[in-house]
């Protein structure tokens, strides 16, 4: 008999638990009752018992690994049981990252969902399952095979699923029209909708944050300001920068449809404006082909309007991504609330010279929190991440800006 | 009498009976319903005893044009369709017999009669209901058909089908085959070496119009050199039956003509056997070509209700039903299976030489404005072809420019039925034309021809 073995609810409040050692290993007969691991959970550390006499067939989330609770961590079975309906082959889609090729156990990314949506194809460590045509067409379009889903036989990444990635990071048309693409949901996309919706309703928020040094923006801003003309903010110099690395993260420029993940060609950057009795987005349309002047000069006219109360709608609506920023405010680092159906906003705090280790030596150097919010149904953490890396490398190098 | 089945399965051919054993192989309790004989037109009147009349009219065309000049001296040959029926009517029969027995193996009840669907996954058979408490499968398949608006209803005697000519105790004197696809071209075949004088007739510009032009020219030259009458672009317009001839009025380029045969072969389109089963009162839709409307899992308007084989859609092709008979049969078991690629299905003519192919012709690849490459390789270079003496034909891959992928293969051989499927497998798996030319191809082989053709589409061909 076929025993799924689940994260357990070890303690009441208990969400996620972390596997801090198994005690039993692939292969260990067991009985029911006995302990298979500790698990670390948010209070202590807790044993999870077999609920079922065989033997633990397949382990599948790793030590050190964590994962929600009701998620399948392992397979006891017969010995020599057909369990490939339970772990393989889209048997539990939702674990499907967590398993490698022959299905060896890699360990977990730390959050349940990001592990959840680690990518099909791949084995961490293992060998990436692709068609040769699959691969060729990788190769030619620059499409990394990792991150790739596969939908062919057994999670294999076929022809359609390069032609799905490489649209979907297809280079932006410059003056093209107005563009979307409407992807279906996976199975995947929905298990971690469903998982992470009934977890923190209604919007699955989830954060990141990243000290950026400023010092080199800083100093850029002050030789544009030198130019004359309208002044450059930190705010400005922030949405530029957004602007462009959503165009190469379209992951994070995204709306929830429920059904679909919309993901846009075109960047409209909504920036958080206080008003009097409450906060309006204002959108930069095509922020990301906009001169760093022109988003100035837009920022400002668009926050005197707001205040005036005489934005038109389409002025502050169809943002793909937004910015708050409470650091004029003195606020260090906040998380700001997503405003669906996008599926990030970047919360932007005070810009403060603070002594850092810095080449070897304690400077004091101005630095800046970012905390990006995330829509979890929509951004994984890693791909958050790695958008949020690539924000702090173009504020540290602001040349990146011109390309 | 009522009983209940988890599955079943209405027509025992080739699509409804592996849905069967696949069905039974995943635990479902299963019947299927025959009206005649188990294996359907595929086991009984098509495939299976059409390939034994093409094996002896092969021997035929041996004993008469090759034995010689192998040192082979035979006395004077008579030729014997009749007998040559009867063996193929064995080959058939064991063959529904091997069909019974598997259903015997995989404990799938046989219900003799002709099932009505009714609503509510109900099937009537005579007085008997049957109810399927997960699905009914509609597998009733096509029949043969004539073309009454021209005077060419099947009356069995002069005007015939394949269900006619499979059971002639003699070959006609002469016969007009009205039809130049697979059916047609095979008959064509089987009765101009038992001596018929054969004119094939097709209304399209060339014989075997979906293959690709290169394989329709070899085998209307083929064809023409043992003595068929090859009529390509030819409309017949009207027809004279007499009791023991027909005179059919054809006409080309606007000249019309008589054509005076002891036969008529109807070989041009089959019906589909949609009617007096229920289907539209159960809630069974057609679409407007008059196949049952299923979605991508094959499932009817009906609840409960699938089709496969004919009835469900072109191509109408044996292994096309048998395939679409497992993915439901895992569908009901509710299982994902692999879906079908429809772009994939070989299709073979098995006349002399074989015309197998799989994918694009090349007509499509231009017609869809497709980047390609053709790679082509002529059996007349091939060892093996020449130590056989079967070197019309050859082997046509065209590959997409950028990638490689194989977009069409097209083989005209002795054994291109047997070949195709290295090309099947290549394009399932998305395999390009590197990864088969590098796969070693054993010598002397036909299928050397398919890695040398893989090699002329990169420009890199070694025999020619």
């Amino acid at each position: 008999m076929i025993t799924k073995v689940v994260m357990e609810a070890l303690s009441p409040t208990m969400e996620e638990g972390r596997i801090a050692q198994w005690l039993k290993h692939e292969g260990d007969a067991v009985k029911s009752g006995d302990v298979l691991a500790e698990v670390e959970t948010d209070k202590a550390i807790m044993e999870l018992p077999a609920r079922s006499d065989g033997i633990l067939r397949k382990i599948l989330v790793g030590d050190g690994a964590t994962t929600a609770v009701g998620n399948l961590v392992a397979v006891i079975a017969d010995a020599d049981e057909d369990i490939s309906g339970v772990v393989g082959n889209g048997g539990e889609k939702g674990e499907k990252g967590e398993e490698g090729e022959e299905g060896q156990t890699v360990a977990a990314p730390a959050a349940p969902a990001a592990s959840a949506a680690s990518a099909g194809g791949e084995a961490e460590g293992g060998r990436i399952k692709a068609s040769p045509l699959a691969r060729r067409m990788a190769g030619e379009q620059g499409v990394d095979l990792r991150r790739v889903d596969g939908s062919g036989p057994g999670g294999r990444i076929v022809k359609r699923d390069i032609a799905a990635a490489a649209a979907a990071s297809a280079a932006l048309p410059v003056g093209g029209a107005e563009g979307w693409e409407d992807v279906p949901l996976t199975q995947l996309r929905k298990t971690i909708a469903r998982r992470l919706t009934q977890s923190l309703a209604p919007v699955p928020h989830f954060f990141l944050t990243s000290i950026v040094d400023m010092e080199r923006a800083a100093e850029a801003r002050e030789a544009l300001n030198a130019l004359g003309g309208e002044k450059i903010s930190f705010n400005d110099i922030v949405a530029k920068t957004v602007a462009m690395a959503l165009r190469q993260h379209r992951a994070c420029n995204a709306w929830w449809q429920e059904s679909t993940i919309r993901y846009f060609h075109d960047v409209h950057l909504g920036i958080a404006v206080a008003v009097d009795d409450g906060l309006i987005t204002p959108v930069i349309r095509h922020a990301d082909r906009k001169s760093l002047r022109e988003i100035a000069i837009e920022t400002r006219a668009l926050a005197e309007r707001a205040r005036a109360r005489k934005l038109a709608p389409e002025e502050y609506t169809g943002a793909t991504f937004s910015l708050s920023n409470l650091g004029m405010f003195g606020i260090d680092a906040f998380t700001a609330v997503i405003n669906p159906p996008e599926a990030g906003i970047l919360a932007i705090g005070a810009i403060t010279p603070t002594p850092v280790a810095h080449e070897g030596a304690v400077q004091v150097r101005r630095r800046m929190h970012l905390t990006m919010s995330c829509d979890h149904r929509v951004i994984d953490g890693a791909t958050g991440a790695r958008f949020l890396q690539t924000v702090r490398q173009m504020l540290e190098h602001p040349l990146a800006l011109v390309w | 009498m009522s009983k209940t089945f988890d599955v079943i399965i209405l027509g025992g051919g080739p699509a409804g009976y592996v849905c069967a054993i696949r069905s039974a192989q995943l635990g479902l309790q299963t019947a299927v319903i025959e009206r005649e004989k188990l294996g359907g037109v595929c086991v009984n009147v098509g495939c299976i005893p059409s390939k034994a009349l093409l094996h002896a009219a092969h021997v035929a065309h041996l004993v008469q044009h090759e034995a010689a000049d192998l040192g082979i001296t035979t006395g004077p040959v008579t030729l014997d369709y009749g007998v040559a029926m009867k063996r193929s009517r064995q080959v058939a029969e064991q063959n529904s017999k091997g069909v019974e027995f598997l259903m015997k193996k995989h404990k799938v009840t046989v219900i003799r009669g002709t099932g009505v669907l009714q609503t509510g996954r109900k099937i009537a058979v005579d007085k008997d209901v049957y109810v399927a408490s997960k699905a009914v499968v509609i597998a009733t398949g096509s029949r043969v058909k004539g073309v009454p608006q021209i005077g060419l209803d099947i009356n069995k005697t002069t005007v015939i089908s394949t269900d006619e000519a499979l059971f002639l105790e003699r070959a006609p004197t002469s016969v007009a085959i009205v039809g130049a696809g697979a059916v047609g071209m095979e008959f064509a075949d089987i009765f101009n070496a038992f001596g018929s004088k054969v004119t094939l007739i097709e209304v399209l510009p060339r014989i075997l119009p979906l293959e690709d032009a290169d394989a329709s020219a070899t085998l209307a030259r083929s064809y023409k050199k043992r003595g068929i009458t090859v009529r390509a672009g030819v409309k017949v317009t009207g027809a004279k039956v007499a009791k023991t001839e027909v005179t059919l009025e054809v006409e080309s380029n606007g000249k019309t003509e008589s054509v005076t045969v002891e036969k008529v072969l109807m070989a041009a389109g089959r019906a589909l056997n949609v009617e007096h089963n229920g289907f539209e009162a159960a809630g069974v839709k057609l679409t407007d070509r008059g196949f049952i409307q299923v979605d991508a899992n094959l499932r009817t308007t009906a609840d409960g209700v699938y089709a496969i084989g004919d009835v469900a859609g072109p191509p109408m092709l044996a292994h096309k039903g048998s395939r679409e008979g497992v993915f439901v049969a895992e569908h009901i078991a509710g299982h994902t299976p692999h879906p079908i690629r429809y772009d994939n299905i070989p299709s073979v003519t098995y006349c002399h030489p074989e015309v197998a192919s799989i994918g694009l012709t090349e007509e499509a690849c231009k017609e869809q404005k497709l980047d390609y490459q053709v790679g082509k390789f002529p059996l007349t270079a091939n060892g093996r072809a020449r130590a056989a003496n079967e070197t019309d034909g050859f082997v046509k891959i065209i590959r997409d420019t950028k990638y490689s992928e194989i977009l069409g293969a097209h083989i005209v051989a002795a054994h291109a039925s047997e070949m195709i499927h290295e090309l099947a497998v290549a394009r399932e798996n998305e395999y390009t034309v590197e990864e088969i030319e590098l796969a070693v191809h054993a010598h002397p082989t036909l299928s050397e021809a398919i890695a040398e053709a893989a090699l002329d589409s990169l420009g890199r061909v070694m025999h020619t």
